[in-house]
């Protein structure tokens, strides 16, 4: 086994040892560059939040409120694209992944640790240059850059094609650096199946990191050199088609999609067995499962594309296909409510959001039916509709799965646990804010209320206004959350190794971790969510269904 | 699974056996053979996508050719099909040289693994001085990219399509020799210290596997670019 | 549930709507079903199964295949029959009848102009008979839009580079909303039309002479509605800001500078000319962008459209 003779002096940890700002900036220990980045993608979920509410106000009344129309596009746009690119992507894999995955396999670090470094550095520069577009012209095409709109309009869009085009790059190299780590770096005893499920998650997302977002490269290169270069491809004038920018876009945004929420999954696969003190149900479905879901999500992209204009025949095809890839998902849910089924469940905060997750999730994927269905799709494409479903399962999913691994794994990151009842009213003023803000968007879509209008009919007034609401609500909630959580950094490091009774090994390293991840060489002693009391004896086969 | 071999000790002047590692073995990794196989995983991953990344080019060329075929047959003839083939068997060349490189690390031979680098860091600079002979022969003529076409006297119109897609490929794909020419390099530099023996020579392989997916690419742009009938 | 179906989904006033709102309603219902399962589990879950000892023993439940099997299998067939009753429906939208009128569309930022067969072009506002297919056969101008009828549950993108089809058969008299559902820019939210469904006699009517409310209103008033319908709202301010146009307040009766250094007062003349022939003459400061209106304004129309300008002190 590796160098178990790792010194370290009693009371130093990774946070504290080395010392100083180039210790920091220079490093290759993974719990460093996770927290890094947890501080990069917070600070752009609050700069995508700050757009999110001017939106919002703007449409408090029909006409201008608080902006101009050019102010307004500019802001939803940059609204989607900080949301998408800068937080939602890298959140749970960047910032929760590259903390935990190593000391779940018993690892000292990820396969490749410099790589790491320069994935956390790429993230920074193509941030810094997607927020410089603000300054030079700004960009007003939505996030999703359609053509030949986006290929003739003003503005930094090409400065925000080569931002993407890095920080794609930060997101393909975490891919390689977790399917190699996974593949390798795992501790004696830890075969296939018995892998936390947050690593099975973590390799499927890998996977369609690796293998989707190259695609987005070339798209956004091409975007760049249509508009610079006019090579002739996406824009009509030059014998280009725009149909064919949006299969390219699509063909990576929708395996995007699924890096978004995969990753949810994997931390909802922990907390569930540890809050309910019960071993999960299913493991080697939810396995599967994601597996599946990072396979035929790559067949799926079309859905976006209904009322393109592209082909009945294609349409059929996407729809049948939409519907195969709910079913794994739909798989996952009931096993986890199995889990529950005759549990001992502790409603402590993890527990909560996990919930939450289940409720919102559902009502995410569920709408997403609608959608799927080809007839149906006709009225709700591109309407406030479909803004509802994606908030549902991107945020009611993915952000609300993100708080709750946020809250699981503080204590373990950082030595100390946070207030528990602020922590509820947190998470419930998320809960309450989150729905009121969207669920009336789901009927602003089927009345017939399309997106990224600045100026709307006034019989949707009203519904805009609960919505606008409920964004102030869920952003108290999410003010205080981030409150609470940056005050215990006041406090003393009293957290223990394993406050909530984990059985994933990540929990046997001290809290916080020292920089080696362990003092000892981990070995698996018992399954990922093996709760019996008596331990099968260490030569008894380890087995999970 | 990994309880093979244990890490190398290097023994100190009093004969005391240290715990430290082989700095080329990296310290979270158990053994040698667990770096080599990790680092190709990661490599292979990669050359996955780099696959992808010229395959939307592969593709949106595809595309446009189908839908202005004529424009693409009358534009390739400017290309030099002898040149052409000539950067074809210099790159399959300099493959077998790379592949030879990685062997003659593998078993210990030195001054053959500096030769062989040598050689293929050669064959690339052939390469590319080819290709510089060709880019400039489409400047003269105006064959440009995009809105910078300027060639006089096409009874063909839109043949600045296929010039778009000729650069854009042929460019990206030279940026990769570029890039494949700064790895070798360094990969001589660090043989030349006497990095690499059989116990460890990652860099060799890896930067091997990269100069081969280089190399393929080509292959396939070649008959797509030069040969279209 | 026809008053939930309304509430949610609003007028049907098509015959693609009620198949539509049909298998939205049955989507509905099984949501619905699958939902309050999902969460009343969790709630009797949460209640029956709370931790009440720190030292309770769970069941060491591993999996179940059958159930497994059956929650996997049931909702595939329910999405099977749904992806069934949904590309149904699309295929049916996506095939006219052979005997539909045929209207052109021509999107561009940010109007909606059509042309009947016998040549007459409207802008933004169009008038077909109830119980007669339209075909919609569309085109854009400049970059991608797409034309949406939520009352008759239609919806199509509009592509620079071809054409693309929708068609309806409007079964209520009303007036219903057009709207543009492809970002499109500054003007994107302001691209709306009206479809006017007439019984058969107003709307042979109609094509010959305009509509008889448009015949009897004040021309100011008729100047007013041109204003707000035709798109000279999206140029041209009546309060005095600055626009792509000059604004219309205090105009009539001005004195124009031209970008050509010629000037002229801005009388009846000129405001006729600068709708028809707005590149003739262009006000100094500002870009030659007007498209014209020849051909997209009836006589009675521009000669309210004047009148309403003379009013804007």
């Amino acid at each position: 086994m590796a160098d178990v003779h790792a010194h370290h002096a009693p009371g130093e940890h990774y946070l504290n040892s080395p010392k100083g700002l180039k210790s920091w900036l220079l490093t290759v220990d993974h719990k460093r560059i996770g927290v890094m980045y947890l501080w990069s993608v917070l600070a752009a979920f609050f700069l995508g939040g700050i757009m999110a509410l001017l939106v919002r106000i703007e449409l408090l009344s029909p006409k201008q409120t608080i902006m101009t129309a050019e102010a307004y596009n500019q802001v939803f746009t940059l609204h989607g694209a900080i949301m998408v690119f800068l937080f939602i992507i890298p959140s749970v894999p960047a910032a929760l992944g590259n903390f935990v995955l190593p000391l779940m396999l018993g690892a000292k670090d990820v396969a490749f640790p410099r790589l790491n470094l320069v994935s956390l550095y790429l993230y920074w520069v193509g941030a810094a240059m997607a927020l410089t577009t603000i300054f030079f012209g700004g960009i007003d095409t939505g996030w999703t850059f359609y053509t030949p709109y986006s290929t003739s309009t003003g503005g930094a869009v090409g400065l925000v094609a080569l931002a993407v085009f890095v920080a794609g790059f930060s997101s393909i190299f975490t891919g390689v650096n977790f399917i190699a780590t996974i593949h390798k770096l795992r501790a004696p005893g830890q075969g296939w199946f018995q892998l936390p499920l947050f690593v099975w998650s973590m390799y499927a997302t890998a996977l369609i990191q690796v293998m989707a977002t190259p695609v987005l490269g070339i798209t956004v290169l091409l975007l760049f050199m249509e508009r610079l270069f006019h090579v002739g491809i996406f824009d009509p004038a030059l014998g280009g088609d725009p149909v064919l920018f949006q299969h390219f876009f699509w063909f990576y945004s929708h395996p995007a999609v699924y890096i978004m929420i995969v990753p949810g999954f994997a931390i909802i696969s922990e907390i569930i067995p540890v809050f309910s003190k019960k071993t999960i149900f299913g493991y080697r479905a939810i396995a599967f499962s994601s597996i599946a879901i990072a396979i035929v999500g790559f067949l799926v992209w079309g859905h976006h594309m209904f009322i393109s204009g592209q082909s009945t025949l294609a349409g059929a095809i996407f729809s049948f296909l939409t519907f195969l890839v709910a079913i794994p998902s739909a798989v996952k849910v009931f096993n986890w409510l199995a889990t529950m089924y005759r549990g001992s469940i502790d409603l402590k905060a993890p527990m909560l959001y996990a919930i939450s997750f289940l409720m919102l999730f559902s009502i995410g994927g569920l709408t997403g039916i609608y959608l799927g269905a080809l007839a149906v799709d006709i009225h709700l494409h591109d309407t406030y509709f479909i803004v509802a479903h994606f908030h549902y399962v991107m945020m009611g999913g993915t952000v609300i799965a993100f708080l709750g691994g946020l809250h699981y794994w503080w204590p373990k990151m950082f030595g100390r646990m946070y207030n528990e009842r602020l922590a509820q009213i947190g998470c419930a003023l998320v809960f309450i804010g989150f729905n009121v803000t969207f669920f009336t968007q789901f009927l602003l879509g089927t009345r017939g209320m399309p997106r990224r209008y600045y100026n709307y009919l006034p019989q949707f007034q009203e519904l805009h206004q609960i919505s606008t609401v409920g964004s102030w609500i869920l952003g108290a909630g999410l003010f205080l959350t981030a409150a609470y959580l940056l005050a215990t950094f006041r406090k003393p490091m009293d957290a223990e190794m394993n406050p909530w009774g984990g059985k994933t090994l990540e929990w046997e390293a001290q809290s916080p971790p020292i920089t080696q991840n362990f003092d000892f060489d981990p070995v698996l002693k018992h399954g990922p969510y093996d709760y019996r009391p008596e331990r099968p004896k260490l030569d008894e086969p380890v087995h999970h269904g | 699974m990994n309880q093979s071999i244990t890490a190398d000790h290097r023994t100190d002047k009093h004969g005391e056996v240290h715990s430290e590692h082989d700095p080329r073995l990296q310290h979270h990794f158990a053994t040698f053979e667990q770096q080599l196989d990790a680092s190709k995983i990661g490599m292979w991953l990669f050359l996955a996508t780099e696959v992808l990344l010229f395959g939307g080019l592969f593709v949106g060329f595809a595309l446009q050719q189908a839908s202005h075929p004529e424009a693409f047959l009358a534009a390739h003839h400017h290309l030099d099909k002898s040149l052409g083939a000539l950067n074809t068997v210099v790159l399959l060349f300099s493959s077998f040289t790379m592949v030879m490189a990685v062997h003659s690390a593998a078993t210990n031979k030195q001054k053959a693994l500096i030769r062989y680098l040598l050689i293929t860091l050669a064959c690339a600079g052939i390469f590319l001085v080819v290709k510089a002979f060709e880019y400039h022969h489409k400047w003269e003529e105006g064959l440009l990219p995009g809105k910078f076409y300027s060639h006089k006297g096409d009874t063909v119109k839109d043949q600045f399509i296929f010039f778009s897609f000729y650069f854009m490929m042929t460019g990206l794909h030279g940026i990769h020799v570029i890039g494949g020419m700064i790895a070798i390099t360094w990969t001589l530099l660090k043989a030349r210290k006497g990095t690499f023996d059989s116990t460890y020579y990652t860099p060799v392989d890896l930067v091997g596997l990269y100069w081969h997916l280089v190399d393929l690419i080509w292959i396939y742009l070649f008959p797509l670019l030069y040969l279209i009938t | 549930m026809t008053w939930l179906r309304d509430w949610m989904m609003g007028p049907q006033a098509s015959t693609l709507a009620p198949n539509i709102d049909n298998l939205f309603m049955f989507i509905s219902a099984v949501n619905t079903f699958f939902f309050v399962l999902i969460v009343g589990l969790i709630l009797v879950f949460v209640k029956k199964y709370r931790r009440r000892s720190p030292n309770e023993i769970t069941p060491h439940i591993t999996h179940n295949q059958t159930l497994e099997i059956i929650w996997s299998v049931l909702p595939l067939f329910i999405l099977i029959g749904i992806f069934f009753w949904g590309f149904h429906g699309y295929v049916v939208a996506q095939i006219s009848p052979a005997n539909s009128i045929e209207i052109q569309v021509t999107a561009k930022k940010w109007v909606w102009q059509f042309e009947y067969p016998d040549g007459m072009r409207t802008l933004n506002d169009i008038h077909v008979p109830v119980n007669r297919p339209v075909r919609l056969v569309m085109n854009s101008e400049d970059v991608i839009h797409s034309f949406f009828v939520p009352a008759f549950r239609i919806k199509k993108d509009v592509l620079p580079n071809r054409y693309t089809e929708a068609w309806f058969h409007a079964t209520r008299p009303g007036v219903y909303q057009v709207l543009c559902t492809e970002y499109c820019g500054k003007g994107h939210s302001d691209m709306l039309a009206k479809i006017h469904v007439d019984d058969d006699a107003t709307y042979q009517k109609w094509l010959v002479e305009g509509d008889e409310e448009m015949k009897k209103m004040p021309l100011k008033e008729l100047g007013q509605l041109v204003y707000e319908n035709k798109g000279c709202a999206t140029c041209h301010s009546l309060d005095g800001t600055r626009g792509q146009g000059p604004t219309w307040k205090g105009v009539f009766g001005q004195t124009r500078q031209f970008a050509d250094g010629s000037s002229a007062v801005a009388d009846e003349n000129y405001i006729r000319e600068s709708v028809l022939d707005p590149q003739k003459h262009i006000v100094q400061g500002y870009e030659p962008i007007m498209p014209t209106y020849q051909g997209l304004m009836r006589p009675r129309e521009l000669l309210g459209a004047i009148e309403y300008i003379k009013s804007l002190k």
